[in-house]
């Protein structure tokens, strides 16, 4: 962290020329100088050949280059004749359109006005509360609903992205026993049997295995199959599971409890390796929003210590980051729970981290109930219980912890549970195995052998309930259809308890059910509906004449009012922890973790999240095998090189990446890939990490062994694309940050290479004459970097997958891009999140360039792009010094596939080949809300106003930070032009004159002054 | 010898500037094409499954616009009826004629009318028909005399140029809101005057420029930026 440290004139290294210079030279300068030199990939900072190249051109090598057949010479023959056919292209004659209006159009329904609808997308379990966008009954962009306290108007990615998941054409279609169609009522005729026969039994043959359940209608259901058939068995396993957040709990308080923090009243937080910022990690969208807003500089700025094994954006956001092995992760917790006066046993120590555990010691003791400690869920149980019993001791609970009932409606341990189910079915005690969504085939612990039980094994009935033909549905009699949670009725809890009811949007593309339907068929009622059914159980809780209306408010709000879990007091049972086997200090530990991405798999198939750039290593399409900078010098081993590693005698093979910030003698592995039958999109990315997992280590175990094979293998990483330092090796000051103290000193830091006010003989535009000049802020302070503005973008703006082999070559379409800058020490980097959408310049340098006219200037300073002049001679994106351009390279929209088309956002025009597109500012939502805005002003005979706030963009709506905000700059009230005249905001670039729209908060970090040396 | 006769000078000067004319020709011919109706689809008629007179139902009936175009006040699209709106007299009247069998059938089966959309732009074109009837472009300033077409068709060739005739000068077309839906409504003329806000106007000009100030019109640039229509 050491060299973290920014001195003001250093923050922006402007004229430094670049030397080329070897890694160890680069070392030892970044040793000597400590000031900070911000860059991108490791490359970048070795200098190499490959990224000098790379600075001097538009795309990367292969971009931009003919690599086709056709010989230079054929293609300029081509050319000529198509050159001298190109004023025909303006003579299309458009084709017969029909138009086919409703027979009886219900109620509400306006032809081309969306409708939003409150629903909720589960995931582990918790649910993310959502409002979706409806055109003509076909949902298309989900946001998050602003009511709920979970949310607060923002989501995830993973929710972002489901609606392409609906969409998905690779979903299961169909009932299918032993691969032919059949109708559900063969299905419902079928199982008869089997269950009366079970029946008699008592139900002893059935298990029935699902997914985290949270849903309590699901829970009623299970509980009503249950007392039917009271012998049989209901399994719950997910691999991405919270068994040591649990079993934490118990060993802490003595039973299971859900843990929530309550990081708006946090004044220091402890990350023991739980990166909690992240989609994935429970309560994530609010913990970013609460954690955002207690970063403003101007306020109380919080202060925040991450120990983590794996580079996160949680440690990103660190004012101190301690990169340790997950192993060491314990000793560390023991070392600061000794200290804040937490005895269980042991001899704590902090080895050569000393310093540092004393630093955070006293920053918690100064702040005794505004502080919070967090484990991670892949931590053990122990590490839970020293960050509860840390809580407890330093007064956070109440303040910055709560504790409630778990929102799991079983909380088992769900590796234990699944070891049950493998034994019963080695044992020969299943007859009749239903399986709940999920894909154990693929994803249980490689040591419970499902795969060869389930293959093996002599159960007369396997059914398959879920999304997708996948690993399990393969190996089981029955694959029923899983109607998709846009499709079905449902409820489920989000992370405080609030109980949201899931409503459809669309019904079901190919007639699927849902699981309240297939519970509802196993208890003999085959016909019921899950309107029936979720609507039936909260009646029962709600009887009374006033139903119908609570019904009504609760759809239209999206949850159940006051339905929250009351904090419960809690009392610390824990006595003494035993101490955990000590760990060589050389022994290569092994890292398993959910991919940032495709999570565990069940988004393999999801184009949006494959492409999207995994926040630190920026890879799409692939996991890899991360290692540190430090162990690929000492083994000699470069990024996109291929190794095995083997783990208690199961090996993987994969390629390397080599991560910044990685700390040494440890590798991380992502799960998720691999997958045999995803579909289109997931079969065959990656390599299955799965393979190495066992259940005495679900998420880490030492003693791995790394050997360089000698192949190689591309991999796809945006980073070090799109850059903006200049050819000559000029290194621009792009991310500005300081710390707190020096940006008290100087709160103008960021200011410098601003253009003077006029630069131009020519008077330029004034945009006072509109009622509206669009502008926007970026808070580097607040951006977590979770990617979300990038899914949210896609899905709002029709941005189309490109596929790796594309990406490779720079051609991906992302209107908004996150960069990720590192600044000091490869081994232990401070890193900085920059999103980088169109800067919609007021000079804007593309439009001087463009033959056609095809991108120009609006009154209202938008930077317009104009599909249909567009005759994709790139000069713009050549010209754009953010490089935030795009050009559609090939045909990358999918015009053919029929649920495609149904996705896409009706106001907005899907690009075609050979067309340039970039950022609009959301133009349609501009438009909108300017039509109604003016409709409404002329029929209320009132001035014209677009109220601030209420028109947002794509990107902004979507952030759980809030950190895009988007406005009226001629308004000085609003709340953009009030940011935009903060000390902390500066242009990117500004120095070019190119007068960007889109400005930013320079980030300011707080660190401890005793950890600064 | 000889071997071209004199008259060849005659063909070789020709050459020499034929070819220019020739390519202006042509380019006149195909700017010609692109205006064409077989391009724009201007007056054509297109062939419905229902032979529906606009002319019948407005002029002979007197019925508003809006009992079937519903939504143009709310929406973009201004709205095609459903064929329960055409149920609601025809199952009264005209029960059994034979011209009307699609629209009984369709309300039957539930399935749709297919009618051949008629005003069509293309994709990359995002017209709104709620801000043009609310800042007082009539319905015949852009669709024509609907009223006296026994069969429709477009009557513009709603080619961009066509757009930005007005919009580089609405104040030339505008009417006073309650006259967006008459068909029969004039620009005012000394002796036709119109009345609005109070003032009697007896030419465009000044009543156009009324029209824009009350109106809140956006300014040229505005109306012409790319993005008003593109996106």
């Amino acid at each position: 962290m050491e060299n973290a440290k920014s001195k003001r004139e250093d923050v922006c290294p402007g004229k430094k020329p670049a030397n080329r210079m070897d890694r160890a030279t680069v070392e030892r300068q970044l040793k000597e100088t400590k000031g900070p030199e911000y860059w991108r990939s490791l490359e970048e900072l070795a200098g190499s050949p490959e990224f000098q190249d790379m600075l001097h051109r538009e795309f990367p090598k292969g971009a931009s280059e003919w690599l086709d057949s056709v010989s230079r010479r054929g293609f300029l023959q081509l050319m000529g004749a198509s050159l001298a056919m190109a004023g025909m292209t303006g003579c299309t004659k458009l084709p017969l359109q029909e138009i086919v209006p409703y027979v009886r159009q219900p109620e509400q329904v306006i032809p081309g006005v969306a409708m939003y609808y409150a629903t909720a997308f589960t995931l582990s379990g918790y649910a993310n509360p959502l409002l979706v966008e409806s055109h003509l009954g076909r949902p298309t962009k989900i946001e998050g609903n602003n009511l709920h306290p979970a949310s607060l108007g923002g989501t995830d990615i993973f929710a972002q992205a489901s609606i392409l998941g609906m969409y998905d054409p690779d979903r299961s279609q169909a009932i299918t026993h032993l691969g032919d169609v059949e109708p559900w009522a063969e299905f419902v005729k079928e199982i008869k049997g089997p269950l009366a026969v079970q029946k008699a039994l008592a139900g002893a043959g059935i298990r029935i295995l699902t997914q985290t359940i949270s849903s309590p209608t699901l829970k009623d259901q299970m509980q009503a199959f249950l007392a039917m058939y009271p012998k049989a068995k209901w399994h719950v396993y997910e691999p991405v599971n919270r068994d040591n957040t649990l079993e934490g709990a118990k060993l802490a308080f003595g039973e299971a409890l859900e843990t929530q923090y309550r990081l708006e009243n946090a004044a220091v937080i402890v990350s023991l390796d739980a990166d909690f910022l992240y989609a994935g990690f429970p309560g994530n969208v609010r913990y970013i929003r609460d954690f955002a807003k207690k970063r403003n500089p101007d306020a109380e700025m919080s202060r925040m210590y991450v120990v983590e094994s794996n580079p996160s954006s949680t440690g990103a956001k660190a004012d101190h980051r301690l990169p340790v092995r997950a192993s060491e992760v314990e000793g560390f917790a023991r070392a600061i729970a000794s200290a804040v006066g937490v005895n269980v046993g042991g001899a704590p120590s902090s080895g050569e981290h000393t310093k540092f555990v004393e630093s955070v010691v006293e920053d918690l003791q100064k702040h005794e109930g505004e502080s919070v400690i967090i484990a991670g869920d892949h931590q053990p149980p122990a590490v839970h219980a020293l960050a509860h019993a840390m809580n407890v001791a330093l007064g956070n609970v109440g303040k910055t912890v709560v504790y409630t009932d778990p929102v799991d409606s079983n909380p088992v341990n769900q590796v234990e549970s699944l070891r049950d189910l493998v034994s019963d079915m080695r044992t020969g005690q299943v007859d009749l195995l239903v399986i709940m969504g999920g894909n154990p085939v693929y994803d249980a612990p490689a040591d419970l052998g499902f795969r060869d039980c389930l293959k093996n094994s002599k159960i007369s009935l396997r059914i398959y309930h879920g999304l997708y033909e996948n690993e399990t549905a393969e190996l089981c009699h029955w694959s029923v259809n899983e109607a998709h949670y846009l499709e079905a009725w449902s409820d489920g809890r989000a992370y405080d308890g609030t109980v949201s009811v899931v409503q459809p949007l669309i019904a079901p593309l190919y007639a699927g059910k849902s699981a309240h339907e297939m519970l509802s068929a196993l208890v003999s009622v085959p016909d019921a509906t899950g309107y029936e059914i979720v609507r039936g159980h909260w009646q029962k809780q709600h009887a009374g004449p006033e139903f119908e209306a609570w019904w009504r408010k609760t759809l239209n709000d999206g949850f159940i009012e006051g339905s929250a879990y009351p904090p419960k007091s809690v009392s610390l049972k824990l006595q003494s922890l035993p101490v955990a086997a000590a760990v060589g200090a050389n022994s290569l530990e092994v890292n398993l973790r959910r991919d940032p991405s495709v999570y565990d798999g069940q988004f393999a198939n999801n184009g949006w999240l494959q492409e999207l750039p995994k926040p630190m290593s920026k890879l799409t399409w692939d996991n890899a095998v991360l290692i540190g900078p430090k162990m690929a010098d000492r083994e000699g081993i470069k990024t996109m090189d291929v190794v095995t590693l083997e783990l208690g005698g199961r090996k993987i093979t994969g390629p390397v990446w080599i991560q910044a910030g990685h700390p040494d003698h440890s590798v991380t592995v992502h799960l998720g890939y691999g997958r045999r039958k995803a579909g289109r999109a997931g079969t065959g990315a990656g390599f299955d990490a799965y393979v190495l997992r066992t259940t005495n280590a679900l998420w880490f175990a030492t003693g791995g062994k790394l050997t360089k094979t000698g192949d190689h293998y591309q991999l796809a990483s945006t980073q070090g694309y799109q850059t903006m330092d200049t050819g000559d090796g000029e290194t621009r000051p792009l991310v500005r940050a300081a710390t707190l103290e020096e940006y008290r000193k100087e709160p103008k830091f960021a200011k410098e290479g601003e253009p003077p006010a006029a630069l131009t003989l020519y008077p330029g535009y004034d945009y006072k004459k509109s009622p509206d000049a669009w502008g926007m802020t970026i808070d580097l302070n607040a951006c977590v970097g979770c990617n979300n503005c990038i899914i949210a973008c896609q899905s709002e703006n029709n941005i189309a997958v490109v596929g790796k082999e594309q990406v490779v070559k720079g051609r991906h379409m992302h209107w908004i891009r996150v960069d990720a800058y590192y600044q000091g020490d490869r081994d232990a980097p401070q890193a900085y999140f920059q999103p980088v959408p169109c800067m919609q310049c007021e000079n804007a340098p593309c439009e001087l360039v463009c033959p056609v006219g095809a991108t120009v200037h609006s009154s209202e300073g938008l930077n317009d792009m104009v599909y249909n002049r567009c005759i994709g001679t790139r000069y713009c994106s050549n010209n754009c010094p953010y490089k935030v351009r795009r050009f559609n390279f090939l045909l990358f929209q999918d015009w053919e596939t029929p649920q495609y088309k149904l996705m896409r956002n009706p106001d907005v025009s899907v690009r075609s080949r050979g067309v340039m597109e970039k950022c609009t500012y959301c133009v349609q939502r501009i438009t909108e809300h300017r039509i109604n805005a003016e409709t409404a002003a002329v029929r209320e005979n009132r001035e014209f106003k677009i109220e601030d706030g209420s028109l947002q963009t794509a990107c902004q709506q979507s952030c759980p930070a809030d950190a895009i905000v988007f406005g009226n700059i001629n308004d000085p009230n609003s709340r953009v032009a009030k940011l935009k005249a903060q000390d902390r905001n500066y242009g990117l670039l500004a120095d070019l004159n190119t007068r960007p729209r889109t400005t930013y908060l320079a980030e300011i970090r707080n660190p401890n002054p005793e950890l600064e040396t | 010898m000889q071997i071209f006769p004199r008259s060849t000078n005659a063909i070789s000067r020709a050459s020499l500037f034929g070819p220019v004319f020739v390519a202006a020709a042509l380019f006149w011919g195909m700017a010609q094409l692109q205006r064409s109706p077989y391009i724009t689809y201007a007056g054509v008629r297109k062939s419905q499954p229902v032979p529906f007179s606009h002319q019948h139902h407005v002029t002979g009936l007197g019925i508003d616009c809006r009992y079937c175009h519903t939504s143009v006040e709310q929406s973009s699209f201004a709205g095609i009826p459903p064929t329960k709106t055409c149920m609601n007299c025809h199952s009264q009247i005209w029960t059994n004629a034979p011209m009307l069998e699609p629209v009984r059938a369709s309300y039957r089966t539930g399935e749709s009318l297919q009618w051949t959309r008629i005003n069509q732009l293309p994709d990359f074109v995002y017209f709104n028909h709620s801000i043009h009837v609310t800042k007082g472009v009539g319905c015949n300033d852009c669709h024509g005399p609907v009223d006296q077409m026994p069969l429709m068709y477009q009557e513009a060739s709603l080619q961009m140029e066509w757009c930005l005739n007005c919009h580089r000068a609405p104040q030339e077309f505008l009417r006073p809101r309650e006259q967006v839906f008459n068909m029969r409504y004039q620009q005012p003329t000394a002796s036709l005057p119109v009345k609005f806000d109070g003032t009697t106007y007896t030419d465009q000009d000044s009543l156009g420029s009324a029209l824009v100030k009350k109106y809140q019109l956006r300014t040229e640039k505005d109306i012409t930026s790319c993005s008003t229509c593109h996106r």
